[in-house]
């Protein structure tokens, strides 16, 4: 496959870019913000994603869905993060799908036709501390019955106030660091003793902090195999860590034009700052690691769609290189700005609040870095 | 099988037989690249690989097969290259004719001259220099001097030019003189001519590295015939029309020496946590070196997606025309930045400059050298301004 968009791809960027540039652009994000809109995103947008087939972009054409891949994904998480567009796009149809179909057909019946039609949001309830460690979690599910009852805490559940269902990796046996053991659950948010409490995140967004006590489910909500849930768990997290790394790409891309055109119209000195070798050069050695995350991110979707035994590598280098081209990208963003780089009137600063987050979401550069020295043997 | 797929196991089993098990073996220092030329000299199976894979024009597999070449499909040459990388089978000949002369010649050559001067390029026969920089004339390449005087058959070559990679072992020159003193860019001729020829003088410049694979060249009354054949015209496109010929040369230089960063993409992680020592978990006993190790390791890999996708929209002629020059500044830096941790998990076994046991300090003069991947063929700063101004689109040309 050549390392670049083929032409349904290339379709489908031109359509998810107008989609997003028109409907939903930094101004669109502001509002949400400004009306401090609870969920952080908003509902009638969401319903439009469905319209363009968006929400259905990784579910089976049998099922209702586009039937497309990770690359396709890509492309539209691209632009959502270009357009700072608040939406549960990345939780609901990218990594939320992907787990779920990896489970059974009736959680798919359940959960898919509300996804497509931009009725239902799914939140991914996985890390308990404040850094992403999968490998630690510990919340506890106890067999019970028929089901299970689980009882532990989430948090930096990122839209779990506004979830309809949750999707959460406990432990069913071993204890936190083993890899085996840990089963995932779909949990409506109305059951029983689930109680969320929302937090409105630097960039706006809002995540929750997710309490279970004693919450019982039965034996049909678990997504996959019980015990077996790091399977289910990598394919939700390859799909969550790829689509945030084409994400931040977008948000570090946006960041990058719109400081290009700051420069090439303010001038100091009687001439436009963008003639300066200085900044040239900072923003031209900017410009060729953005290409290079660019072309780490596609490499890493297209080996998902592969099912290459390598994606999982190339996943960590492509969150790791898009982290670090983008915080470079929003750095330099503000600085070149000067002054009003750093009011709220300007949008660089909107695009630097996001970065942080998307850098924290499913493992910040160093976990990455980390998880790669470990994937080479050392 | 798809088409593709039978080519792919076609090639891997050709290579299994046929490529020698010395060709197999990794480098060991500069010397074990082939360069072929009149003067060439060979280690054990090197001649004979380069003749097999000649023979099939796959030291060229792009190249169409009038010229020499294998006549592959973008497709087919990236997967020859892939099942090459795969089983460890070493490039069958390193030469400028193949990376820069070659495709300068196949865009702007006339059919004559491609016919005589190509296949031999392919065969590895003739070794070339590229005669571009002069004392006064490196990033400001355009300024350049040395003259060629239209003499009605000949030209008449005078002046100096430095840097000449492997001028004193190259047979032929493919050399930029002024033919126009009026104009700048405007008045460079991009001339082919014999490196035998009389009045042509080199002398050898050692670097940091020891080593002097790069010369001052003289051309003193140097008289270069207008043809070497019917329609075979010592001047590639047209007098005065060199700038042309050279910037397109020096795109595929560029991408060229941006390899670097690609090169050798297996992890150096394990194997230095094997020397250093491991700790308790099995982790390299020395976290931050750890830390810098794995950093790397997603440089590489992130660069090598980029190559490949360079390669794949340079050929679909959908990437920037100045692309190349984002590729060899990405590439250059991250070499050099890769071999200074080279040098810094070697500690101070890498240090002996002349001993065995470093196979003649192999280590530390390959890291000298790389400091020169971020000036030849254009600085990083000349790099940075292409960028600025070709795609971007900065003010201030
Ligand atoms: C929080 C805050 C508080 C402040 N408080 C005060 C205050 O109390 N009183 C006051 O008078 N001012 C104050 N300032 C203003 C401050 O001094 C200016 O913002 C600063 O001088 C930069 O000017 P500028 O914002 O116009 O940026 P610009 O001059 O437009 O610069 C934009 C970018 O271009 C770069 N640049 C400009 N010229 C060149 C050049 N020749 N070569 C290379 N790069 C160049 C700059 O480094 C910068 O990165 C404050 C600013 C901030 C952000
Ligand atoms: C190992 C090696 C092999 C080489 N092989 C060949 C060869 O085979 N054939 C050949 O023709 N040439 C060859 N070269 C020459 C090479 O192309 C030149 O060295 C190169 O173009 C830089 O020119 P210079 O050395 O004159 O440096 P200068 O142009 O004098 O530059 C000095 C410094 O100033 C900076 N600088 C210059 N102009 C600008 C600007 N406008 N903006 C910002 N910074 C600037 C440069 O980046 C550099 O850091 C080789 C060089 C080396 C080191």
């Amino acid at each position: 496959m050549p390392l670049y968009l083929n032409d349904d791809q290339q379709m489908l960027h031109d359509s998810a870019a107008e989609f997003m540039k028109g409907e939903a652009p930094v101004a669109h994000l502001r509002e949400f913000r400004d009306k401090q809109c609870k969920d952080g995103f908003s509902h009638a947008l969401w319903k439009q994603f469905a319209e363009m087939g968006f929400t259905g972009i990784l579910i089976g054409e049998e099922e209702g869905g586009l039937g497309l891949g990770h690359v396709e994904a890509g492309v539209v998480l691209e632009e959502i993060g270009r357009n700072l567009t608040p939406s549960p796009f990345l939780t609901t149809a990218v990594a939320g799908v992907e787990a779920l179909n990896a489970g059974g057909k009736a959680l798919r019946d359940k959960y898919f036709p509300g996804i497509i039609a931009g009725e239902t949001v799914l939140a991914l309830a996985i890390d308990e501390g404040t850094k992403h460690r999968p490998d630690q979690i510990s919340m506890a599910a106890t067999r019970e019955g028929n089901g299970f009852k689980l009882d532990g805490k989430k948090q930096f559940v990122v839209q779990g106030g506004s979830a309809d269902m949750l999707i959460v990796a406990a432990r069913t046996s071993g204890s936190a660091g083993d890899e085996k053991g840990l089963t995932l659950f779909a949990v409506d948010t109305n059951a029983p003793g689930v109680s969320r409490d929302s937090a409105r995140l630097v960039d706006s967004a809002v995540a929750a902090h997710v309490q279970f006590d004693g919450v019982t489910v039965d034996a049909d909500a678990v997504i996959g195999e019980v015990d077996d849930g790091d399977t289910v768990l990598r394919r939700l997290l390859n799909a969550g860590r790829s689509g945030a790394a084409a994400e931040t790409l977008g948000v570090g891309a946006g960041s990058m034009d719109i400081t290009v055109d700051y420069i090439k119209g303010r001038k100091q000195f009687g001439e436009l700052i963008g003639s300066f070798q200085a900044l040239q050069h900072r923003i031209s050695h900017l410009y060729s690691e953005m290409e290079i995350a660019r072309a780490t991110v596609l490499k890493a979707q297209q080996m998902l769609d592969e099912g290459s035994s390598k994606a999982e590598l190339m996943v960590s280098v492509a969150k790791a290189k898009a982290g670090k081209a983008t915080a470079l990208s929003v750095k330099e963003g503000v600085q070149m700005h000067g002054g009003v780089g750093m009011t709220d009137e300007y949008d660089i600063g909107l695009y630097m609040k996001r970065d942080r987050a998307l850098q924290e979401f499913m493992g910040d550069v160093n976990y990455h870095t980390n998880l790669v020295a470990e994937m080479h043997g050392y | 099988m798809s088409d593709l797929e039978t080519f792919r196991a076609e090639t891997a089993a050709w290579l299994e037989a046929n490529c020698p098990p010395e060709m197999r073996e990794p480098m060991t220092g500069e010397d074990d690249a082939v360069w072929g030329g009149r003067n060439a000299t060979f280690k054990p199976g090197q001649k004979e690989w380069l003749n097999i894979m000649a023979a099939k024009g796959w030291t060229v597999p792009d190249w169409p097969k009038e010229y020499g070449g294998g006549g592959l499909s973008r497709a087919e040459a990236k997967i020859l290259g892939q099942e090459m990388a795969r089983l460890r089978c070493r490039s069958p000949l390193s030469s400028f004719g193949i990376w820069m002369l070659g495709p300068a010649l196949l865009h702007f050559g006339t059919e004559a001259q491609k016919k005589h001067f190509l296949p031999p390029i392919a065969r590895g026969e003739i070794r070339w220099c590229q005669g571009y920089s002069e004392p006064g004339s490196g990033s400001d390449l355009a300024s350049l001097q040395t003259s060629a005087v239209d003499k009605g058959d000949h030209f008449v070559i005078n002046g100096q030019k430095i840097w000449t990679s492997y001028a004193d072992k190259a047979d032929w020159i493919f050399c930029l003189t002024r033919t126009d003193k009026n104009e700048k860019h405007k008045g460079i001729s991009f001339m082919l001519f014999d490196m035998t020829n009389e009045g042509v003088t080199t002398k050898p410049i050692v670097l940091i590295s020891g080593q002097s694979a790069f010369c001052e060249t003289f051309f003193d009354d140097v008289k270069v015939p207008k043809e070497y054949g019917e329609g075979v015209s010592s001047v590639v496109y047209e007098v005065n029309k060199g700038w042309d010929v050279a910037k397109y040369l020096l795109g595929h230089e560029r991408s060229m020496i941006s390899g670097g960063g690609s090169e050798g993409a297996t992890s150096l992680g394990a194997k230095f946590a094997d020397q250093v020592g491991r700790d308790a978990m099995g982790r390299l006993d020395d976290p931050m070196l750890r830390a810098q190790m794995a950093e790397m390791d997603i440089e590489v890999l992130a660069f090598r997606a980029m190559a490949e996708r360079f390669g794949d929209t340079f050929k679909a002629g959908l990437c920037h025309p100045a692309q190349p020059n984002m590729m060899k500044y990405a590439g250059t830096e991250i070499n050099k930045r890769r071999h200074e941790l080279i040098m810094s998990a070697g500690g101070s076994e890498v240090l002996e400059w002349e001993s065995d046991a470093t196979n003649g300090g192999m280590t530390a003069r390959s890291w000298l050298r790389t400091k020169a991947n971020s000036i030849e063929g254009g600085t990083s700063e000349v790099m940075l301004n292409v960028i600025s101004k070709q795609i971007l689109r900065l003010p201030g040309a």
